[in-house]
């Protein structure tokens, strides 16, 4: 699954001999993150954030499985058992932090990571599957934060699965019982906080698998690149190892710094003071938000504030948020254009930095505010815009646009010039060429 | 055909907000929210500095063991400590006696060991502070339909948590002349106090620092005012919210150097292994 002129696995020595001819792992590992994967070699710093996202995942399970042996999911001591673990645990506090934060630092990652696929159309034939792929892993992310969130069962963790799993409710016909069946009861309550921990712990195990997936597709196309052209000869690669495990390396560090001055400087900066309030099923808090990653989508809920012709007002938010997650899987089909950067669509990129942007920040804002205006108004001018951009002005921009000259290759695009662009005929898909197979 | 069925669904969700957008726009302007009371006078905390502030924060022992005796002599008449225990005032710069001896001072509850029945008995430096009231119930019944909330995390439970403390102490004052000209309803109920610190402005707790030297601090420590009062305990709650305060911001300084460091030589590894690649 890679160029003809990826380096084959010889193994170093004969314990590596002994296990590859018995198990070809060691050539795996080779050919997925060693020199025998070649990548584009003009990838900028948005191509580091798949890795760290991977980094994210690992700390959050580790993190995650010490908190879990401190933790009882029993609504009469969870909340306890956290703060237990906070006070009494060795370095508890840093497990607890380092877990809360680092669901915050996974979802900044994500996002830089879907936005960079948005803007270089990494989403596009022959990735689609690992965009797919991609998109099941955020919900199911979305998923696992959720039901975390709700552990440690505070005020917040209480009312915010209310609020959420209320929306079941909105369904027609089946979302009473529907939610009651999901809860385990008519609120959320034991039933509901166990299997929120029992799911909690297994999702993280199913996103492994999914992202393996995700790597797996993306290793068969290999890597896209800024100029979105695909790779042609040897000269528009370099090995995964050394060059591209150094840049990750160093982007690690960087990415760690940031993060571990947020860890031990400002832990609780990105969660709400009302979760050390212990859960009060007789007091509702005066906002209720969810963490911050979900405030897009749940402005977007929150838009929705009138009955449409006969769906009432709550089903249409419900239909609308999810929607607005799904819509992604869509993107392949909807975005026409042959070519993949955006660098190379001016119409394309005007509607990704003047519309989308500032509408995702608006619609960040906003899930935040409390629900009044002029909150509630801006987030549905954002949201309004935020289906127009994936429904309507991508379809017609693809179709309208007339996008800028390509580089023949990735060569001509690093070095100015490509000799092979001589002896080759220009190809007019040269930016959907699929790569050669493996 | 994919083309326009995406138009016709993009077409459905924005005619719906846009829809909603209408409604209320003409809503807003029919009928513009009135003004309310707590949204005209309630005040953000007062600006105030503690010892553990900023990334080298360390404690001000001194004036913790000052806000723990304001919250033995004053607060824990109501408020609770649920999540701290006699030993961790050792932390405060107590020694083991002192620890016993104070912790011999509250009575907690226990068992008769003769015969099992439920008795109270001196604290140990193992047993937790003891409740003021037996349940809720009690609780509402003592103070006017009103649950004096746990102080363990009180600080870390509010926005700006030790200064809102500090400020709610400070802030009780009688109501402003302007609020009930403006909110003739607004006036604060009997049995409730005044105080634009508080989210709704009227508080069922009455001030409980009410005069200079309502706490009798030992010789070489600062004049017990109200304010210093008010901003000892706000620090003694910051250290019961996070006692590890300290040695989290010891952990993260070498943390932080150490991935500067090794950031450093990660880049110019970089550097040096893409040197004679172009990208």
């Amino acid at each position: 699954m890679s160029f003809p002129w990826a380096k084959e696995y010889t193994p170093g020595n004969p314990l590596t001999q002994w296990v590859d001819e018995r198990l070809p792992l060691p050539r795996l590992v080779y050919n997925a993150i060693g020199a025998g994967y070649p990548v584009p070699r003009n990838l900028n710093y948005f191509w580091n954030f798949g890795i760290l996202a991977g980094l994210c995942l690992v700390l959050q399970i580790v993190t995650g499985i010490v908190m879990a042996m401190h933790y009882a999911a029993n609504t009469a001591v969870a909340f306890d058992t956290v703060e237990m673990t906070v006070r009494d645990v060795n370095w508890g506090w840093l497990f607890r932090y380092a877990h809360a934060n680092g669901a915050s630092a996974f979802f900044v990652v994500i996002y830089l990571h879907i936005f960079r696929g948005f803007y270089y159309g990494s989403y596009k034939a022959p990735r689609e599957m690992v965009w797919l792929l991609g998109v099941v892993i955020f919900l199911l992310m979305m998923a696992t934060a959720f039901m975390g969130y709700v552990l440690p069962w505070g005020q917040m963790s209480y009312w915010g699965a209310k609020v959420i799993t209320g929306l079941f409710g909105a369904i027609p016909f089946v979302g009473e019982p529907l939610q009651q069946w999901l809860l385990g009861g008519f609120a959320p309550d034991n039933a509901a906080l166990n299997r929120f921990f029992s799911l909690h712990y297994l999702l993280p195990f199913v996103i492994v698998g999914v992202v393996i997936l995700h790597i797996w597709a993306l290793h068969i196309p290999g890597s896209s690149n800024p100029t979105g052209v695909e790779v042609k000869t040897q000269s528009d690669t370099v090995p995964f190892y050394p060059y591209f495990v150094a840049k990750d390396g160093w982007a690690t560090g960087l990415f760690l710094v940031l993060f571990t001055i947020m860890l031990f400087y400002l832990p609780n900066q990105l969660g709400h003071p009302d979760n050390y309030i212990p859960a009060n099923p007789m007091s509702t808090p005066a906002h209720i938000v969810p963490e911050w990653y979900f405030w897009p989508f749940y402005a977007i809920l929150r838009a929705f504030t009138s009955n449409f012709f006969f769906i009432p007002a709550k089903l249409m938010g419900v239909l609308a948020m999810f929607g607005a997650i799904l819509v992604w899987f869509f993107l392949p089909w909807l975005d026409k254009s042959p070519v993949r950067s955006g660098n190379y669509r001016p119409l394309y990129r005007k509607f990704f930095w003047f519309g989308l942007i500032p509408t995702m920040a608006v619609l960040f804002y906003c899930g935040g505010a409390p629900a009044a205006e002029p909150y509630v108004m801006l987030s549905q001018l954002a949201a309004l815009y935020y289906f127009a951009h994936f429904l309507i002005v991508i379809p017609i921009v693809s179709a309208i646009e007339k996008p800028l000259p390509l580089p023949y290759s990735i060569t001509e695009s690093v070095l100015g010039k490509d000799d092979g662009a001589q002896l080759a005929p220009v190809s007019p898909d040269a930016g959907i060429a699929p790569a050669p197979a493996a | 055909m994919a083309r326009i069925l995406s138009i016709l669904v993009g077409l459905f969700f924005t005619v719906a907000l846009a829809w909603s957008f209408a409604n209320g726009a003409y809503n807003q302007i029919t009928e513009p929210p009135a003004p309310t009371a707590e949204h005209e006078f309630h005040l953000p905390p007062k600006e105030v500095h503690f010892a553990s502030d900023g990334p080298f924060g360390k404690f001000d022992k001194q004036q913790l063991q000052r806000g723990f005796q304001v919250y033995k002599e004053v607060c824990s008449a109501c408020h609770s400590l649920n999540h701290v225990a006699f030993r961790d005032l050792s932390q405060l710069g107590y020694t083991e006696g002192q620890v016993k001896a104070i912790a011999a001072g509250f009575q907690v509850p226990g068992n008769d060991p003769t015969t099992g029945e439920a008795n109270m008995r001196p604290g140990q430096p193992t047993d937790y502070f003891p409740k003021p009231f037996l349940n809720d119930i009690a609780a509402r019944a003592a103070n006017n339909n009103a649950i004096p909330p746990d102080l363990s995390l009180m600080t870390k439970a509010r926005h700006d948590g030790a200064a809102y403390v500090h400020s709610l102490l400070t802030g009780y004052q009688a109501q402003p002349a302007a609020l009930l000209k403006e909110f003739p309803d607004a006036k604060t109920p009997e049995g409730l106090h005044y105080n634009p610190y508080f989210a709704n402005l009227n508080l069922a707790m009455p001030p409980p620092l009410a005069t200079d030297g309502q706490v009798e601090y030992g010789p070489g420590n600062p004049k017990p005012t109200v304010d210093q009062m008010a901003q000892d305990v706000s620090a003694f709650l910051i250290w019961t919210a996070e006692p590890s305060l300290e040695k989290r911001h010891q952990t993260g300084f070498a943390v932080v150097l150490f991935l500067i460091f090794a950031t450093v030589l990660g880049y110019l590894a970089y550097r040096n292994i893409w040197a004679d690649e172009k990208h």
